[in-house]
């Protein structure tokens, strides 16, 4: 984590922090080391979306465009799911 | 009934009990599994493919040290197949660059290596092992260097409590996303050298409320796993997250364990992964039915407001503590023997002047 997080930056999971599909619970999982994270619906489209290549702003509008719902409330919801992923060393950016 | 028994999360393999180190307060058990009987490639691939298909998530490739095998590359490998999250618990001794560019290559997800103290004369002296320390640093380089999140553990006790804040530093400078910082638990090895590794209440104080100022002034930098002393505590720990609730742990030879000390409650029998499938031990075993749930409690506990949250505490120091594996944790401050342990703190504590008793494979006998 470099500073907090800006429109222009570009999230990521690191290596050993991965999104599965688990069939046996038929939910998703964010799978990382030492925990496993229940990924809601919402957390899942935002997680699949942090590959490293698209910036927050491009991960915002591009919900907002999917789910056609305000980019400041989208905004304000991912922002605080990846503050605390990353404070959590899950994410980085 | 039975479907109502959720999947384990975790299981934790015990590839071999051989290591290099001789740590005082390792958790196998004082009567090692020796290399003859240890489970074979091809049976850790089966139980592997059970417990994926029973709802395992993460496996832990654990031991004794499980670098020790050869096969471990494979076991990786086949894990990364089944798609279950592989850490590695190592020592690192053992550790060299072609062996973690294979572990890489197989899908090794993240590796999790031991620190037995920020002073190098002391680390070496705790480990049994001249050269342990400087043969760490050499392994977390070649650990990052190749990618992998790395976390530290260190064990907390007498002899290295001073240097608790310096241990985290340690394993941020040595590239760490996180550090397991735990205050030693009276289980396998430790118990023998249970006045050897005691803190002072001071000593376990002072490491404490050090490790809790660097969780703040270290945030976002690195993740600060702390596991209190449990004999100051006023709950007691929930262990493993409940009996039979979310993990298991498989011997080298097979034997299916609720925890790493669960073999030391005389009257139950544990199962053999030879034997037996992984789903059969889960959900049929006595011996996992044995403390799961609340039907098992004294009054106490099935009384309490925490009997979900902390589970009535540990069996096996129920154990080895009131001598019933069913008694109340005596950690816990409603225990009738929970002044018991501030005897046992009193008596025992900062006595670390005796030498340890090694964790030592015993010599083969002679033939």
């Amino acid at each position: 984590m470099t500073g907090a997080l800006q429109a222009s930056s570009r999230p990521r999971l690191p290596r050993g922090v991965r999104l599965k599909h688990d069939e046996v619970r038929g939910e998703w999982l964010l799978l990382a080391p030492e925990r496993v994270i229940k990924a809601n619906p919402v957390a899942r489209a935002v997680l699949e979306r942090c590959s490293g290549s698209a910036t927050l702003a491009e991960i915002v509008a591009d919900l907002a465009s999917t789910f056609d719902a305000p980019e400041a409330r989208i905004e304000a919801d991912v922002r605080s799911l990846l503050s605390s992923l990353a404070a959590k060393r899950l994410l980085d950016y | 009934m039975e479907a109502q028994i959720p999947a384990p999360i975790g299981l934790l393999a015990e590839l071999t009990h051989r290591c290099p180190l001789g740590c005082p307060y390792c958790s196998n058990p004082l009567a090692l599994d020796g290399r003859e009987g240890e489970l074979a490639t091809a049976e850790w691939k089966r139980v592997l493919n059970e417990a994926a298909a029973l709802g395992v998530l993460q496996v832990h490739l654990s031991g004794g040290e499980p670098l020790a095998r050869r096969d471990l590359v494979e076991i990786v490998s086949h894990c990364a197949g089944l798609g279950l999250y592989t850490n590695l618990i190592t020592s690192g001794i053992g550790m060299n660059a072609r062996l973690a560019r294979a572990l890489a290559d197989a899908g090794l997800d993240h590796v999790q290596l031991s620190i037995q103290d920020a002073d190098a004369a002391s680390a070496d002296k705790i480990a049994g092992y001249n050269g342990a320390f400087a043969k760490k640093r050499e392994v977390a380089a070649l650990i990052t260097a190749e990618g992998f999140p790395l976390t530290v553990n260190a064990v907390i006790h007498h002899a290295n409590a001073a240097r608790a804040g310096a241990m985290v530093r340690l394993a941020l400078a040595l590239g760490a996303r996180r550090v397991e910082i735990a205050h030693v638990q009276y289980y396998g090895w430790a118990v023998p050298n249970r006045a050897q590794l005691m803190p002072t209440r001071a000593e376990a104080e002072a490491a404490v409320t050090e490790v809790e100022e660097l969780k703040r002034e270290l945030a976002g930098q690195i993740v600060i796993d702390h596991v209190i002393p449990d004999y100051h505590a006023r709950y007691p720990k929930a262990c493993m997250g409940g009996w039979g609730r979310r993990t298991l742990n498989i011997t080298p030879l097979g034997k299916a364990l609720p925890c790493h000390a669960a073999d030391t409650i005389p009257h139950l029998a544990f199962w053999n992964v030879r034997d037996k499938s992984l789903a059969e031990i889960w959900q049929q075993s006595p011996a996992f039915a044995a403390y799961r749930g609340t039907a098992w409690m004294n009054e106490t506990c099935r009384t309490c407001e925490r009997r979900e949250i902390d589970h009535g505490g540990c069996r096996c120091q129920a154990l080895a503590l009131a001598g019933d594996a069913a008694a109340t944790d005596p950690v816990c401050y409603k225990s009738p023997l929970h002044g018991r342990l501030v005897e046992i703190m009193a008596l025992e504590a900062g006595r670390a002047e005796a030498p340890y008793h090694y964790r030592r494979v015993p010599a083969r006998a002679p033939v």
